[in-house]
């Protein structure tokens, strides 16, 4: 089969590929762009609520009109865009990558010196969380109501329990409620919302949706179609408490629990993932431990902002088309429990860089908190926050020296809540 | 939830102006509302609109005459009051869209006397599948 060379192989075109394949095309690299849907623009093509782009253009924008803004680009670019196109397969030679795509004229191979991962990430189901009871329609995810909605058309529900309070849950409360539809409540098993508190706020308060913390559905009910669902108080163990049941007749139920990295065809190649963000292990530069290839945006860690993964994309884009390929120097980026995650793992210490940038999530809610960053025991970096809370990402630019980061011991992150006032 | 009614006694209001979702305490004086806890000046205005006459931005979907996109999204070009959201919403589900229309487009001027026109949001009519 004849083999097509390209420098930079981005999979997936949502937002995190688009930047990386538009960065990377500006960079000089022949580019090539490999989407399995029918249009670009991944997920935000049925996110038609506004609020993306505040960070990066400095307007709220509709998820399409956000998408837009790259994709109106690619006309004007070289990055060659294949839709309808699905990787069905990888190999490794040497630092190059060899992929099988399966696309509407048929079957191609296609050799690459870089290979970026902007696979996005996907829904918890029913399955991931245990629902007890029969298996009835009626039980989807709230990505699955608002694909039906916003892109079919079709109200999926006339009236739903929405499990999880994940930000795609409560946008879709709202969503539902506007289209007539009547949403009973919003149950989470955890003490505290998982969204962003905005969310809470413009999507549940302005509608008097109300929200039931430490709550959760034990039993759906219902033969062809779901009929009613079980809620039971849980614990802080969040085990469901014997004789708080009560029954809720509803059509749907709705999951909001929580999004996983999609990494099925990094992991085919043996890219090493991190048990905490469930992504790849990368450097600042977006890099894997496998070099040549990349991963950017939700299939890294799930971000709650598309600004940041644009920001991501473009970061990968950059480095996979920079044909430089120097040791690395790698020093390992550690967080204890304090934090929920740390990203990227790994820091170079030949970057020419000194501006670092971490993404990390507090472990649980804190006021007042101090972030110190040590190695060795030597303390380099420490930061104030007057809030943390685990749904918000924060974004933190360090700079490091190469003197600071000579010897191998890990860079560790820790979070301490200080003594008010 | 939120709503204490009391407004006399400090009310907190989170701030859906960007995504740092400042929590603002307003208490209201003769002179005024006063706010603590933004950490700019949108948060003050937002707060203060919230406690006098609350607006949102209502995005939502219109249905249309093509197969390919049975519906296409939309939102207010301004913001309207908050208790009109649903009365717009409902009068949103009477719009048929009949021509490919792109970004920016008005679906519907003056949507229920608000003053505010409804615009498409999306391409997704201009490149047919």
């Amino acid at each position: 089969m004849e083999e097509l060379q390209f420098d930079v192989t981005v999979i997936g075109a949502g937002p995190a590929g688009l930047a990386a394949s538009l960065t990377a095309d500006k960079a000089g690299a022949k580019t090539l762009l490999i989407e399995r849907e029918t249009r670009p623009g991944g997920i935000l093509k049925q996110c038609i609520h506004d609020g993306f782009g505040l960070v990066r253009f400095g307007e709220k924008l509709s998820g399409p009109e956000y998408a837009a803004r790259f994709i109106d680009r690619l006309p004007n670019s070289d990055v060659t865009v294949w839709t309808l196109s699905f990787v069905s397969a990888i190999q490794r030679e040497q630092d190059d990558s060899i992929l099988t795509v399966i696309t509407r004229e048929g079957i191609r191979r296609i050799r690459t010196h870089a290979l970026i991962f902007a696979t996005g990430c996907r829904e918890r189901t029913s399955r991931q969380i245990g629902v007890h009871g029969r298996h009835c329609a009626g039980v989807f995810t709230a990505g699955t109501a608002q694909y039906y909605t916003n892109i079919l058309g079709e109200l999926p529900t006339k009236r739903c329990v929405i499990l999880g309070s994940g930000d795609i849950g409560l946008i879709m409360a709202r969503r539902l409620t506007l289209e007539g539809a009547q949403v009973v409540g919003v149950y989470e098993a955890k003490p505290t919302p998982s969204g962003l508190t905005r969310n809470v706020s413009q999507c549940l308060w302005d509608f008097e949706i109300p929200l039931h913390t430490s709550k959760t559905v034990t039993r759906v009910f219902g033969d062809a179609r779901l009929t009613a669902v079980e809620i039971a108080s849980v614990d802080p163990c969040m085990c469901p408490i014997a004789g708080t049941e009560e029954i809720i007749p509803c059509d749907a139920l709705i999951l909001s629990v929580g999004l996983i990295p999609e990494n099925e065809l990094a992991e085919s190649i043996g890219v090493p993932l991190d048990s905490k963000t469930k992504g790849a292990v990368v450097d600042e530069r977006n890099e894997t431990l496998l070099r040549g290839v990349f991963a950017c945006g939700n299939a890294l860690h799930v971000n709650d902002l598309v600004d940041y993964v644009s920001e991501s994309g473009e970061i990968a884009g950059a480095a996979a088309a920079s044909k430089e390929k120097k040791c690395r120097g790698l020093v390992p980026v550690e967080c204890d429990q304090s934090l929920l995650y740390i990203v990227p793992q790994r820091i170079s210490r030949n970057a020419e860089m000194q501006e670092r940038v971490f993404f990390f999530r507090s472990a649980k809610d804190m006021d007042n908190a101090m972030l110190t960053i040590t190695k060795g025991g030597n303390l380099l970096f420490s930061k104030r926050f007057s809030h943390l809370r685990p749904p918000e990402m924060e974004r933190l630019p360090v700079l490091l020296t190469p003197e600071q980061l000579f010897g191998n011991e890990p860079l560790r992150f820790h979070l301490e809540e200080l003594d008010h006032e | 939830m939120n709503d204490n009614g009391n407004t006399n006694q400090a009310k907190e209001i989170i701030c859906i102006v960007c995504p740092n979702g400042c929590r603002i305490s307003c208490t209201k004086a003769a002179d005024g509302i006063h706010c603590s806890g933004q950490k700019c000046k949108r948060g003050e205005a937002y707060a203060t609109a919230e406690l006098t006459h609350p607006m949102r931005t209502l995005t939502t979907s219109v249905r249309t005459i093509f197969p390919d996109s049975p519906v296409v999204s939309v939102r207010t070009a301004g913001e309207i009051d908050k208790s009109k959201l649903m009365d717009v919403s409902k009068a949103l589900g009477k719009v048929l869209v009949k021509t490919r229309i792109h970004t920016g487009d008005v679906v519907a001027e003056n949507i229920c006397g608000t003053g505010v026109n409804v615009i498409c949001t999306s391409d997704r009519l201009m490149h047919q599948q």
